[in-house]
């Protein structure tokens, strides 16, 4: 059945949920003894070195590896030669969305073209990664350079030079009759825009655009590949997803998805960039070749060059309110890059642009368009903060222009349960009401702001989150510790959160529940950590889980009472039948001294629909006219999380979030030179946020209760980046008057508004 | 009968008709009823036995994993909408379940 | 390759051994010859601070500093905070306060806020922010770092008294 199942149980009292454990792998973690995918060492392990593309598009006319392999102590080189022939499965489908293989191929090893500068083209295992180095080195590729693009707008025009001559504009499945770099166009209306635009009594339009950044996680991509004797190939990985790594990779060398067993590492941050594989495939291959585990780790200009930022764009948004204002009608012209291959993030940036309003008529037309940088990957709410970026702006200048308050505006015009997006669906009970009470109640926005360039801005966020599949299993022990085993790669502690819904399941304690990420053969299927998905998915199948162990344990009490399963009360864990008792402690342990069949549980879910997660965030700015530098005052991050399972991780999402949106708003962006080369490719130069550069991150958690997960619970992780740019620049805005329309707002573009403006 | 929203792309197949009813209980005997009243339209929503690449089905404001084999009740409300994250290539923000 | 150096040093207070490259980083042979994989390699080039050491007690970025230049030296790292089992308050704040999330900067935080408190063990927060900005995490916003640093900080004070 296609609905979601109304799951929610209605507590209003948790024993473990709201609490604060320390993490069950937190020993490990602050020891450094937590093992992450670069620190993995085998026996007879080669180092590998990949060879990039020094141009930003180029036909590739010859490699000669001769002088490489002659080098003692180098074992393998590959080329995009050594994967399968994948033009016939070039796309496998599904019942979600396509994987073109040969893409996916050509990103791991570029087969005729190179379309980015760091686009690899051969890769070498040696014994060490310096002889490694030195032998990519002596590998001599041949180039026809042609013109290249990096300006999404650029990459749109007749004359573009083109990436994939075969490419053809698809239109929900009419194809254009032009080569072209626009992958898609897609388009969504609801209701009619002339007229409602008719009906406004005040129309703002405006057009933004955006710069590629990157999610900046501090640990660089890792792979060590072992192709075994056996046959069987393990790789250890810095994944979201030990599954769809594996299937990734299976697919790509055209060999059985359990041939391949994924071991996911500790994962040092992903933020949907870890998601598409780049190493594992080629260190495979050069395992396969040279016999031996062969480890691959990405040094960070090649993490900058050739991993997946997210798109820079340009927006168009137009919207009408009445002069009370009521928003009538809106109008979104986006187009976002998605790098060297087709598939960006074009589609929720549509569907978010006007997401957290009530808007009767709108109309989006968005495009996806390739140009020669490195293929787009999601980066937490793909696309929805460019789009928030946009809509917010012009929000704040409707009100502005009206004289109502930007807090009032956007309550006055808020999205809520029965709200329909511009792409069709209407919103179960959603939260963002009561996040912009809580904005209003809130210290930040009571306190009083004054000094000379100072000013204060208000934006709201939107992302969907997804549910999709999750296994998990569990073994009660004789001292009545469980074991749990989940799928779910843990990026930013939620092995614990996890075990705290068993545990509150169950009626026991946070600590009594042992919590470890399985691999692909000793876990059942579960889908990535991405997508806010992890703590509402995999939470429900712990919840179930613990009503399997649950159940088990009743009948085992039955058969120690000689009684039927039925007849034994279970209440906060104490299982109990005409006035005996034994706790869950008690009852495992007398289990396992009678010696009864031991208690082992199972569950696996995949829930449909979207947990909604609405955010509001507000920031106190103060600018410096002489610099154009930012300083950012007072920050406060206000979003719903349904349940707050573990306070501390939801405040460290928001507070990561923010201060992510901060780093792109103020700084971060790709900057290409004339050669269409990125020329800072380097934490110095690409310059994230540090803790000088930021304050405290206050934060608010509400709860409006999720219908779909017992405990209410609603995903977290990507809401919290989705208004901070907007947020900056209405503070921005507020401080100096101007309108910054081009993110990021570095100083020396802020100086040079400021300028001109005076 | 269930009540299909038609993308607006495909507007231009049903003469600028926006929501349709159609009878069926399955997303597979929707699309059928639909090109029996608009031809031309089940090749745009999809390929083979399956919905076309990029697209997924919300069925009653859902997004559903279970494409045309998914069940309409006789009071739903039928969206088919992108894969968020993305359409062709690598799946980007992990919205989009894995091929089979 | 060249000929192999060999160093004498001190690493957590013990005297250790080990033959390198000259080419060779100290945050290399930290990982990969001496198996101390808690420094992690962010970004090679002295930027994040996810290699941070005590050196000769003033903390480096490790892959900055050449392995033979460890000879004569001391050096501390992450795997010599605890104490015979037990954490150091540092690293007790730093999981009582939730101040990580992926844990790959953590190493380095802590060993750099170690540095920090040694040097000042009454830091403000502004104190606090300069002491540790050449440590990247992009997980946490650092809000919670920052307010482990402080608590540890009080925490030595009082096992000072």
């Amino acid at each position: 059945m296609s609905h979601t199942d109304e799951l929610y149980l209605g507590k209003t009292s948790y024993q473990v949920l709201g609490k604060r454990p320390v993490r069950h792998d937190g020993a490990d973690k602050v020891t450094g003894k937590a093992v992450y995918a670069a620190d993995v060492q085998l026996p007879n392990m080669a180092h590998g070195k990949i060879v990039r593309s020094p141009h930003a598009h180029a036909r590739i006319k010859s490699i000669d590896v001769s002088e490489a392999v002659k080098i003692p102590g180098v074992f393998a080189v590959v080329t995009a030669a050594d994967f399968p022939n994948l033009e016939s499965r070039s796309e496998v489908m599904g019942e979600g969305g396509p994987v073109n293989l040969a893409h996916m191929a050509a990103n791991c090893l570029a087969m005729g073209k190179v379309l980015y500068k760091g686009h690899p083209v051969a890769a070498v295992a040696a014994a060490n990664v310096h002889l490694a180095e030195e032998a990519a080195a002596k590998i001599k590729v041949e180039y026809e350079v042609l013109p290249s693009v990096t300006w999404v707008l650029d990459a749109m025009k007749d004359d573009a030079p083109l990436l994939h001559e075969d490419l053809r504009t698809d239109s929900m499945g009419k194809k254009g009759d032009r080569p072209t770099n626009v992958a898609l166009h897609l388009q969504f209306e609801k209701g009619n825009i002339a007229e409602g635009f008719q009906q406004a009594d005040i129309v703002v339009e405006r057009e933004f655009r955006t710069a590629s950044v990157h999610q900046g996680y501090i640990e660089p991509h890792a792979t060590v590949a072992l192709w075994n004797e056996d046959n069987r190939l393990k790789i250890w990985a810095s994944t979201q997803g030990a599954f769809n790594c594996r299937q990734q990779v299976a697919q790509l060398l055209q060999i059985p998805v359990s041939q391949c067993l994924v071991v996911p590492c500790e994962i040092g941050g992903g933020f949907g960039g870890k998601i598409a594989v780049y190493l594992e495939p080629v260190a495979a291959l050069l395992s396969r070749k040279c016999g031996r585990p062969v480890k691959l780790v990405m040094q960070r200009n090649e993490v900058f060059e050739a991993t997946g930022p997210t798109p820079g764009s340009f927006l168009r948004v137009k919207l009408g309110a009445t002069k009370h204002g009521k928003l009538t009608a809106g109008e979104a012209w986006l187009a976002y890059d998605c790098g060297a291959f087709p598939g960006g993030v074009i589609a929720p940036g549509c569907m978010c642009v006007f997401s957290c309003y009530e808007l009767p008529n709108a109309r989006v037309d968005g495009f996806d368009v390739l140009d020669n940088k490195p293929k787009t990957q999601a980066y937490r709410a793909p696309g929805a903060t460019q789009a928030a970026f946009a809509c917010e702006q012009v929000i704040d200048e409707l009100a502005e222009a009206l004289g109502i308050d930007p807090l009032e505006f956007r309550l006055k015009n808020a999205a809520s349960e029965g709200t329909r997006r511009v792409d069709g669906p209407v919103y179960p009970r959603v939260g963002l009401v009561e996040c912009l009470h809580a904005a209003k109640n809130s210290d930040h926005w009571k306190s009083p702001l004054s000094g000379a360039n100072r000013g204060r801005g208000i934006a709201a966020g939107f992302w969907f989150n997804i549910g999709l599949a999750s296994s998990c299993s569990g073994s009660v022990h004789g001292d009545g510790i469980v074991t749990l085993v989940e799928g779910s790669t843990d990026i930013g502690g939620t092995r614990t959160s996890i075990a705290m819904q068993l545990a509150e399941t169950l009626g026991i304690g946070a600590a009594d529940v042992l919590p470890q990420v399985g691999d692909t053969d000793s876990v059942g299927f579960t889908f990535l950590t991405g997508g806010s998905r992890t703590t509402f998915a995999t939470g429900l199948a712990a919840y179930k889980l613990g009503l399997d162990l649950q159940a088990q344990m009743q009948e085992r009490a039955a058969t120690i009472w000689e009684c039927e399963p039925a007849a034994v009360e279970v209440k906060n864990g104490v299982y109990s039948r005409n006035g005996q008792s034994l706790t869950f402690k008690e009852l495992a342990g007398k289990i396992s001294e009678l010696g009864l069949d031991p208690v082992v549980g199972r569950a696996s879910v995949s829930p449909e629909g979207s947990t909604n997660a609405f955010g509001v965030h507000i920031a106190d700015v103060e600018v410096d006219p002489e610099t154009g530098k930012v300083t950012v005052l007072r920050y406060t991050a206000i979003q719903d999380a349904g349940k707050a399972v573990h306070p501390s991780y939801v405040e460290g999402q928001m507070q990561g979030g923010a201060v992510q949106g901060i780093g792109w708003a103020l700084n971060e962006e790709y900057f290409f030179d004339r050669k269409d080369q990125m020329r800072n490719a380097s934490f110095l130069d690409y310059r994230m946020p540090t803790c000088l550069d930021v304050p405290m991150i206050e934060t608010i958690i509400v709860e409006v209760p999720n219908p779909s997960h017992p405990f209410g619970v609603r995903g977290v992780g990507e809401t919290p980046i989705v208004a901070p740019p907007a947020t900056i620049a209405n503070a921005i805005h507020k401080a100096t008057g101007v309108r910054m329309t081009v993110l990021p707002i570095s100083p020396p573009a802020l100086w040079k508004a400021l300028s001109e403006k005076s | 009968m269930p009540v299909v929203f038609i993308p607006t792309p495909l507007r231009d197949i049903t003469a600028g008709t926006a929501e349709v009813a159609v009878e069926g209980s399955t997303v597979r005997a929707v699309v059928d009823a639909l090109e029996q009243r608009y031809p031309g339209i089940k090749t745009r929503l999809c390929r083979g036995d399956s919905l076309a690449p990029g697209l997924q089905v919300s069925i009653d404001h859902v997004m559903t994993t279970r494409g045309l084999r998914a069940t309409v009740r006789p009071d739903s409300e039928v969206h088919f909408l992108p894969v968020i994250g993305g359409g062709k290539g690598v799946r980007c923000s992990g919205t989009q379940p894995l091929i089979e | 390759m060249s000929k192999k150096v060999h160093v004498t040093t001190s690493v957590n207070h013990e005297p250790v051994e080990f033959l390198c490259e000259p080419r060779q980083s100290l945050l290399e042979v930290l990982r990969d010859t001496l198996r101390l994989t808690g420094a992690k390699e962010g970004c090679n080039n002295g930027n994040c601070g996810a290699c941070t050491v005590i050196f000769s007690g003033v903390p480096v970025n490790s892959c900055l500093v050449l392995a033979v230049e460890a000879e004569g030296a001391t050096v501390e790292t992450v795997e010599g905070l605890a104490d015979h089992g037990h954490l150091h308050p540092i690293q007790k704040c730093f999981l009582e306060g939730a101040a990580l999330q992926c844990g790959v900067c953590t190493p380095g935080f802590l060993v750099a806020a170690k540095a920090l408190l040694d040097h000042n063990p009454d830091p403000t927060e502004h104190d606090i922010r300069f002491g540790l900005a050449n440590n990247l995490c992009r997980c946490t916003g650092y809000d919670k770092i920052v307010k482990a640093v402080q608590a540890a900080a009080r925490e030595l004070q009082s096992l000072a008294k």
